[in-house]
């Protein structure tokens, strides 16, 4: 079940052509105070068309700046992230990306925030109307297509951001703990809503979460990442079948992965030697 | 509301029981009322009042016109807040009223130097705001707007702009304040016309009532004023989130 680990610069450089985002021997290191804090050291990952990803590991890993990289909000210091072939230089609508805190627009509307990005491609105004209308429909939001942000509850927020991110239709979704701030029992629908439009469409997925069950029943790949400096600690293939359902869950081969994660992500090695 | 009128009926019982009492000079409310009516039956209570909104409204438009380009350069980029911080920190430093005696001898004695002051007091005052605004737009909006294909431009227009019209509004209504204080300040020292001359002129012939009228025609509009702007503040900034 565990494919090798990936030591920094050791680590193969793989599928460059097949590979849907490709991050190749990236580095991010942030000048502070007393020297640099490096938050990436080289680290290298293939994520294949259609994979769902997800990577976890302590605070300060660096697994949002493996996101914020992802979607060209974050310029490596060293390496290259290239999607779907080309070096990423800044972000576009072909990647789509979902914050923990949301981030909608609260001066516009349900429908407001999920028409923006399609207002930004210039659709015209027909279009734009029946394509949000679709993703409003997609995660639920119907009858909430006119209520403003401030209204709404963190889960329907998030559908909301959802929505907007799926509204442009990208090749990839960026995830960056999309479901953290949100309540238990919130949390497993919006699990479930994601992986059913996942198992439809296939899109890549690039999901960063804290949470090792969350990590592990969504994904195809669990990606374990260590910190000072932040790096890939262990990858972990989960050979479990989709779609994934609460017998999964509850499954002993589910608490397998989901134990060998744990270890992974609870009992890992000190500083690595640069 | 009804504590409103309590306060409001209980305070000119006061001035009525003061009056009466004798206390010298003080006129009652009675002969302010009348003294009142003689000056909007005659027309002048209307012409100083015109006049004198006539030019804190033209000050405030241009003042806070401008602030809001200008606060907004100032907060996107930092050679212009640079460049320009400094001298809006030093006028702000300076009350508008220590700038009449230049201002009327650079302006003349017309109007311009007038306007000219309250537009400076109102711009003063919004400027930092929308500066303030802009500085304290969420990051992760941009960054929302950017992941959206959003250019630097569609940024400014759809994201900075409506997330700082809040501070604007505010900023705005600080600075309508300020240009009401300043206008009446000025027609003190220079006019033929306005609220604040009428004071003025008053003051020479020891006419209390009609002090006393221009006194309660000031604290009424600028009260007003500041209820439309707030009214107007409710409508757009209605998305927030209030605590």
């Amino acid at each position: 079940m565990t494919s090798t680990p990936t030591h920094g610069h050791t680590a193969p450089l793989g599928r460059t052509s097949a590979a849907k985002i490709s991050f190749q021997q990236v580095s991010r290191v942030y000048p502070v105070q007393d020297g640099d804090f490096t938050a990436l050291d080289r680290v290298s990952l293939d994520i294949g068309d259609g994979e769902f990803v997800t990577v976890v590991g302590p605070s300060g890993c660096g697994k949002s700046t493996l996101l914020g990289l992802a979607a060209g909000l974050v310029q490596p210091t060293g390496g290259q992230v290239l999607f779907e072939g080309e070096p990423v230089t800044g972000p576009g609508p072909e990647r789509g990306v979902i914050f923990q805190q949301y981030a909608l627009f609260p001066w516009l509307t349900v429908r407001g925030n999920v028409e923006f990005g399609l207002k930004l491609a210039r659709l015209p105004a027909a279009e734009r109307r029946s394509r949000a209308q679709r993703a409003i429909d997609l995660v639920g939001l119907g009858d909430f297509a006119d209520a403003l942000p401030k209204t709404l509850s963190g889960g329907m927020r998030q559908r909301c951001a959802i929505a907007r991110a799926y509204a442009v239709d990208p090749h990839v979704l960026l995830m960056d703990e999309p479901f953290g701030a949100l309540d238990a029992l919130t949390r497993v629908e919006l699990q479930e809503e994601l992986l059913a439009t996942w198992d439809r469409e296939r899109r890549t997925v690039l999901f960063v979460t804290h949470d090792v069950d969350e990590a592990v029943y969504l994904a195809g790949r669990v990606v374990v990442m260590a910190s000072r400096p932040g790096r890939i600690h262990r990858v972990v293939d989960v050979d479990l079948p989709y779609p994934r359902t609460e017998e999964v869950r509850l499954s002993p081969e589910f608490a397998a992965v989901r134990n060998e994660v744990w270890h992974a992500v609870h009992h890992q090695p000190g500083p690595a030697a640069r | 509301m009804l504590l409103n009128v309590v306060a409001v009926a209980f305070g000119v019982g006061l001035w009525q029981v003061l009056a009466s009492a004798g206390v010298e000079g003080l006129p009652g409310p009675a002969s302010v009322a009348q003294r009142g009516w003689q000056l909007l039956a005659n027309g002048t209570l209307e012409g100083d009042i015109l006049a004198s909104l006539r030019r804190v409204l033209i000050g405030f438009a241009l003042g806070s016109l401008l602030a809001v380009p200008v606060g907004f350069l100032m907060g996107w980029y930092p050679w212009a807040r640079g460049l320009l911080e400094p001298y809006v920190q030093f006028f702000r430093a300076v009350p508008p009223l220590a700038l009449i005696p230049m201002a009327i001898v650079l302006l003349g004695i017309g109007e311009t130097p007038k306007i000219f002051v309250i537009f400076l007091a109102a711009f003063l005052s919004s400027v930092v705001a929308a500066y303030q605004g802009v500085v304290d737009v969420d990051r992760t909006l941009i960054d929302a707007a950017r992941v959206l294909g959003a250019s630097d431009w569609e940024i400014f227009r759809r994201v900075v702009v409506p997330a700082a019209s809040p501070f604007i509004l505010v900023g705005m209504r600080i600075g309508l304040g300020s240009a009401w204080g300043t206008l009446v300040a000025a027609e003190l020292i220079a006019a033929q016309e306005g609220l604040g001359f009428r004071m003025q002129q008053a003051e020479l012939y020891y006419d209390l009532p009609t002090i006393f009228v221009s006194l309660i025609a000031i604290g009424t509009l600028g009260l007003l004023m500041d209820r439309l702007l707030q009214r107007v503040e409710r409508r757009i900034t209605r998305w927030q989130e209030r605590r």
